[in-house]
């Protein structure tokens, strides 16, 4: 899997920003004005300015990446201050977009509204919050929501896999997991302990997802979580648990993600512009850009590209922003 | 190693300038402040030949020609880090070096080191010193990019991580001033220079060599601080060299910092290899200082 994922890279690089702008516009036929097929005729400038959630991050990167390869005039950059961090730049004008790993919350809306900062959601691509154990164990391929929650909750005292489940050897649990101020834990404990942020608190908590694999991989015991695209990357060293809630074990998958099968650990990532800052024509052309190769960009930051019926809400929510825009 | 002190049975003349009567307990205290020294010369050789081996494959002029790049791992590299940081610590040095070395060169030589407002400033800038570096960036944040209006820009870094190494930079000068013998001043003074004569033309061309030394090691701090960058909103993907004090940036403990994050094997020797650059450019300052301190010294 990594193998062909790094080689498919490779021949990317080698084509160049010509072919990677040709298959993003033949991926999608639903673009709308700009033609992201024309490189290097655009005469657009100024700067697009986005922030928000280091998952994210990824995607609008690759983005920024690709527009500036077909846009020299234009300056694209991307920070990561996370999710909450962001939208506080982003209502202040400080920024012309904002990424997300979660829907954004009711006091930040109302702290956009405020200052009189109108914006509109756009759902880029999907992520599987993958549950992983080490490769040694072979006794759980699936678990339970009910599983995970015992396991997760605040007041869990689970420290040996024979109290997950009757049957499951007697072999010392050790977790790991991202940090408190993380999206995905955020989204997490929401799904599987029922409230946002609700976890036991004596697991190895970090910011950066290498940690939680060189953790998972090192020890016999090992569970933790993170998206899907640290497991595919490091597949060789860690092993993905089947969710069942409620309808079967179902493997983390591109497809299983993109269909709604993968209930409930499948998460939405989205990207707040701001009206106002639609309004310029370099914001307009990049996310215009962003929606109409969101296909090609997905795959390119290794994130899991939208359904068919995912993609035309996405143009379609675009259009409708631009439209609010009115230019 | 073994000592001969405890095996020589009749005390050689250099033995008993050593003391004598507790052979072992000597020893062993040698062999104490030995290891603890070694702990720290080991960890950084460990750290050293880790990166360098990790990085060495990605340790090619493509680092500072190419520009960051998510989609190519095979081709990425630090250009816009590398120009970003330039710029950032173009301007720290603007803002604190001659802001550090005037205050210096006020508190030492015209102050008077009794007033009660000398004692105040004195204790704030001791105190400034151990802040730790998050907190400028707050400072930053709320007080130049937001109420100075100049935004997530590199003179926003330069001027935030200037205040940062202010105090190191005072600090140092300050000690410089006060290594100038006093005969010196007395000197001047006595053949009717006035205050600022002395200080012009003898006092500080006499501090010279320590005033560099502090700075250029205060600025060495400067360069590896992402924590009050990151806070100030330094952008984590940018494929543009910054074009003026008013120009977006990253640096390079924040590429380093987000390329460790990345999933991708790529990434992570590719920040071996950035890491390995910023410790030369470390090395290279610290160098400098040696330089400019052992060719200007005097003594008197």
């Amino acid at each position: 899997m990594t193998f062909t994922r790094r080689a498919a890279l490779a021949a990317t690089a080698l084509s160049g920003a010509l072919l990677l702008a040709a298959c993003g516009g033949s991926s999608d036929s639903g673009s709308t004005t700009a033609d992201p097929t024309n490189t290097g005729g655009s005469d657009l400038t100024g700067s697009v300015r986005i922030d928000g959630s280091s998952t994210v991050f990824p995607l609008t990167a690759t983005a920024a990446e690709d527009f500036m390869a077909a846009n020299p005039g234009v300056q694209v950059t991307v920070a990561s201050s996370g999710t909450g961090g962001g939208f506080e730049k982003f209502c202040r004008g400080e920024t012309d977009a904002n990424d997300a790993s979660r829907p954004v919350k009711d006091d930040e809306a109302a702290n956009c509204e405020a200052a009189g900062i109108e914006f509109g959601q756009l759902t880029v691509a999907t992520d599987a919050l993958t549950v992983v154990v080490n490769p040694a164990n072979d006794w759980a391929t699936c678990l339970t929501i009910e599983e995970l929650a015992k396991i997760w909750a605040p007041d869990s005292t689970v420290n040996n896999w024979n109290q997950v489940r009757d049957g499951f050897p007697d072999e010392a649990l050790s977790l790991f997991g991202p940090g408190t101020d993380s999206g995905t834990f955020d989204y997490f404990t929401d799904v599987v302990n029922g409230e946002e942020g609700a976890s036991r608190a004596d697991y190895t908590p970090s910011e950066d997802d290498n940690v939680i694999v060189q953790g998972v991989a090192g020890s016999p015991g090992g569970l933790g979580y993170f998206g899907f695209t640290y497991f595919e990357e490091n597949a060789d060293q860690l092993k993905a648990v089947e969710i069942d809630s409620g309808s079967g074990c179902v493997a983390p998958s591109a497809d299983a993600a993109r269909d709604g099968s993968y209930e409930p650990l499948a998460r939405p990532l989205f990207v707040y512009p701001s009206v106002q800052a639609l309004q310029q024509p370099q914001v307009r052309a990049f996310f215009e850009y962003y929606v109409a190769n969101d296909a090609a960009i997905a795959e390119g930051a290794l994130y899991i590209p939208l359904s068919e019926e995912g993609q035309a809400q996405l143009v379609a929510d675009l259009d409708a922003l631009l439209a609010k825009a009115g230019s | 190693m073994t000592a001969t002190i405890a095996t020589t049975p009749s005390p050689a003349p250099e033995s008993t300038l050593e003391g004598h009567g507790q052979p072992l307990i000597d020893k062993t205290f040698r062999w104490i402040l030995f290891a603890a020294t070694a702990v720290g010369i080991v960890f950084l050789a460990v750290l050293i030949v880790y990166v360098t081996l990790k990085g060495l494959p990605r340790l090619t002029p493509a680092l500072w020609q190419n520009m960051p790049s998510i989609r190519n791992p095979d081709t990425a590299g630090a250009q816009s880090a590398i120009t970003g940081t330039i710029w950032v610590m173009a301007f720290t040095a603007l803002t604190a070096l001659p802001v550090g070395i005037l205050s210096a060169v006020y508190l030492e030589e015209f102050g008077n080191a009794k007033s009660r407002f000398q004692r105040v400033v004195d204790i704030n800038i001791q105190n400034l010193a151990a802040v730790p570096s998050v907190v400028f960036g707050i400072l930053g944040l709320a007080i130049i990019a937001r109420a100075f209006q100049l935004g997530q820009t590199v003179i926003t870094a330069g001027l935030t991580l200037g205040l940062l190494v202010l105090p190191v930079v005072i600090i140092s000068t300050r000690e410089s001033l006060r290594a100038v013998p006093q005969n010196i001043r007395h000197g001047s003074l006595a053949l009717g220079a006035t205050q600022w004569q002395t200080t012009w033309k003898q006092t500080m061309p006499a501090a010279i060599p320590g005033m560099a030394t502090g700075t250029i090691l205060a600025l060495s701090r400067a360069i590896g601080e992402a924590a009050p960058l990151l806070l100030l909103g330094a952008v984590s993907f940018i494929s543009f060299n910054p074009t003026g004090p008013f120009s977006a940036y990253t640096t390079m403990p924040i590429q380093i910092f987000n390329w460790t994050k990345d999933p991708r094997e790529e990434f992570q020797i590719l920040a071996a290899a950035l890491i390995v650059l910023l410790l030369v450019l470390l090395l290279a300052m610290n160098a400098v200082a040696i330089l400019i301190r052992n060719r200007t010294q005097r003594r008197w």
